[in-house]
């Protein structure tokens, strides 16, 4: 018996010490085919996720980031997307993955919480009927066990007198309860990446960082990997490692938490930073980003974001600007932004060519 | 032009009936409680004090922003103002005129007076009529000619950034969250309203058209001498839209005052605790513990005393036997900083209240010692 193992085991040693990506997704395509048109929702996204590593997904919306993400776990309609390009989640290929495949690894491996917690419960069943089903359908035990189960992941959640609440129906429970109760049934079979599309956005400001402070506390503890949607530049600060910055389907900007936030460089995350309200001074208008996000049926040749940039000049419009990454691994996608020495800077170049509305 | 109604080209001297001194809005000691009804015979067993007993007022050209979390009451205040419900008690004088009383203005005045935005901007918008027969479906109501309704439709289409002929005949569904929320504003100018009442108005639109709708809002206010009620539980959007700021805790005012003043020294804990809820945008900033534990308390059975001791770092004995008083929001001047808290009014028992002695002194004395 021993002998027979031996080799198995190593092999998983070899395995968890190896610093390799746990997450990697290279040159994501999905497109969504209509008679009418094709919606080109996500165009080429690349990126790795470590282990225990938690990466914000920031864009407005309809820049694909929940697309991208609802990629991951197959959640679009076969019949009308077309999907290319190469998705891994540990040892799984989930572009290759069958139906049952998929189902498996659906609420075990991987999981996800949604924005509205009212429309994402089923309203028909309690709160202990619908952790304990996931439970008992990835685990193969008895309802007892599942309901057990799910008491124990009401008080790690920290919902007040767990008890009573197993028994309630998701409108018996305040927002702030039901989007703990949804993080509950997604930590039901302690998945390994954990996918989050903003999950606090319908959320009071006071509850939002009640279900933060949670989610990144369970992160840790579980050694998860997260990737979390929002467009919230706030939530983001409080809960990332990597920031990922979409526009038109595309990631422009990437780096550490601090790098992206602190020290953008591509124009479009330093006009959402200083669009974003915070202290402005009362008596003078708010900056804004001219224009509205391109229409992802006929998207433009060159950087999708041209047509809004204050910066933007004729070599702007001929083709999309390549990655530029510097040392500390922060990346931005503009023919203005190079490394200098080991660091990303952003020259404005010909002076500011009035943008095109 | 005979059947164009008064109120779509006002002169500023035929609007502004009490002056620039009187304020635009009086609410007087208003209570809303919704019964729950139980049992076989259907009867009252308890009482949702949605708002209880709540005075303020707006002054002319002011914006006022309230605050609060979810459950508060805010919206059922804003409903309160326009009477989409029914007040249980308390009174409301617009510039001057109690409304909805004898020789008062009636109810159909303070609607074209009043106008409300709403947050959702698809499900308030009637998914079957082009944005522009919505806009002027409420001047045709109050007597407007088709053609006329039309036309201001469009004028107003243009006003709020969108260009009419592009525009004015999609539906709701073929706009974006932003355009939605302009149609919305549009269609509440419509009767040329004094008082507009926003309520969430821009806190589902993503953060770059927030700021748009924002500044749109800032210009609107001053080509159109328009006053603002502006309802947010994002607190970064209210300092900079407001003048003054109400902050709501299960149903009451907690405290009030000038935007600064709020901001800069909040009295009452629990605005203490909502302003600690603003994220900071550097990640060496985070949280650790969340300044605000649990959801508010169950307003059918509001807590004894200060209805916010149940989640208050200083409460005290007193705190749970006796409800503390915000003062004569009615009467103070808008200058004032009122807040309902013991700690805020000597010799009320906390041990953290000031000195009565010293405090009941006029001001310069007090400086003098």
């Amino acid at each position: 018996m021993n002998e027979m193992r031996s080799p198995d085991l190593t092999l998983v040693e070899a395995q968890s010490e190896k610093p390799e990506a746990y997450v990697k997704v290279k040159d994501l395509e999905v497109r969504f085919v209509s008679r009418e048109a094709t919606v080109k929702a996500v165009n080429g996204v690349s990126f790795e996720l470590k282990k225990g590593e938690v990466l914000c997904v920031i864009g407005e919306s309809g820049s694909g980031k929940s697309v991208m993400m609802r990629s991951l776990l197959q959640l679009h309609a076969k019949k009308r997307t077309r999907m290319s390009g190469e998705m891994r989640v540990g040892d799984h290929d989930i572009m290759q993955a069958t139906d049952k495949q998929m189902s498996e690894l659906r609420g075990s491996t991987i999981s996800m919480i949604f924005q509205e917690p009212m429309t994402a419960l089923d309203p028909l069943y309690t709160i202990g009927d619908q952790i304990a089903e996931t439970v008992m359908r990835h685990e193969k035990v008895d309802r007892d066990a599942g309901w057990a189960r799910a008491l124990e992941l009401l008080e790690l959640v920290r919902v007040p007198s767990p008890e009573r609440r197993l028994k309630a129906y998701p409108h018996e429970l305040s927002g702030g309860l039901r989007q703990r109760a949804m993080i509950a049934v997604a930590l039901s079979c302690r998945p390994s990446l954990l996918l989050a599309d903003e999950p606090t956005t319908a959320l009071d400001a006071s509850v939002q960082i009640q279900v933060l402070v949670l989610l990144r506390r369970l992160q840790r503890e579980m050694g998860m990997s997260m990737i979390f949607v929002t467009h919230d530049l706030g939530v983001a600060a409080q809960i990332a490692d990597k920031v990922a910055v979409m526009y038109a389907g595309r990631i422009i900007e990437y780096g550490n938490a601090r790098d992206v936030l602190m020290h953008p460089e591509h124009p479009y995350t330093r006009a959402m930073l200083s669009s974003t309200i915070k202290d402005q001074d009362r008596s003078t208008p708010l900056d804004t980003i001219a224009g509205t996000p391109p229409d992802l049926r006929a998207l433009p040749d060159g950087c999708s974001f041209a047509p809004r940039c204050k910066y933007a000049g004729p070599e702007c419009f001929e083709a999309m600007p390549p990655e530029v990454t510097d040392g500390r691994n922060h990346m931005a996608r503009c023919v203005r932004v190079s490394a200098v020495r080991g660091l990303l800077a952003f020259d404005p170049g010909i002076p500011a060519a009035p943008a095109l509305v | 032009m005979t059947d164009v109604i008064e109120t779509t080209t006002p002169t500023p001297a035929s609007r502004d009936r009490g002056g620039p001194a009187q304020p635009m809005l009086i609410v007087e000691n208003i209570k809303k409680y919704f019964p729950i009804r139980a049992g076989l015979l259907n009867r009252k067993v308890a009482e949702v004090k949605a708002v209880d007993d709540i005075s303020f007022y707006v002054l002319k050209g002011e914006t006022l922003g309230i605050v609060g979390e979810s459950g508060c009451g805010k919206s059922t205040l804003a409903r309160l103002l326009m009477y989409l419900i029914e007040k249980d008690e308390g009174h409301l004088v617009l510039d001057g005129d109690p409304v909805g009383e004898k020789a008062g203005v009636p109810l159909d005045g303070l609607r074209r007076s009043l106008q409300m935005v709403f947050q959702d901007s698809y499900s308030s918008l009637n998914p079957r009529l082009p944005i522009e027969s919505s806009i002027a479906y409420g001047p045709k109501v109050q007597g407007a000619s088709a053609k006329s309704a039309k036309e201001q439709a469009r004028a107003l289409l243009e006003k709020v950034g969108l260009k009419a002929d592009r525009f004015g005949q999609r539906y709701p569904h073929e706009l974006s969250g932003g355009q939605k929320q302009r149609v919305n504003i549009a269609r509440a100018l419509a009767l040329d309203p004094r008082l507009l009442i926003l309520d969430e108005a821009v806190s589902a639109l993503d953060k770059s058209v927030e700021a748009q709708v924002l500044n749109l809002l800032g210009d609107l206010k001053e080509q159109l001498n328009l006053t603002y009620i502006f309802i947010s539980h994002d607190l970064h959007v209210v300092k900079y839209i407001s003048d003054r700021v109400l902050v709501m805790y299960l149903g009451q005012v907690v405290e009030i005052g000038p935007v600064d003043k709020i901001y800069e020294d909040p009295k009452h804990p629990y605005t203490q605790a909502l302003l600690a809820c603003r994220l900071s945008m550097d990640p060496d900033e985070r949280v650790d513990a969340a300044p605000l534990a649990g959801d508010p308390p169950n307003p059918v059975n509001p807590p004894s005393g200060c209805r916010f001791h149940t989640r208050c770092p200083h409460a005290e004995d007193v705190c749970m036997s006796k409800m503390p008083a915000l003062g004569d929001a009615l009467r103070s001047d808008p200058s004032e900083h009122l807040a309902a808290c013991h700690m805020v009014h000597a010799g009320s028992g906390h041990s953290k209240a000031p000195n009565p002695e010293v405090t009941t002194l006029p001001l310069w004395q007090g400086e003098m010692r």
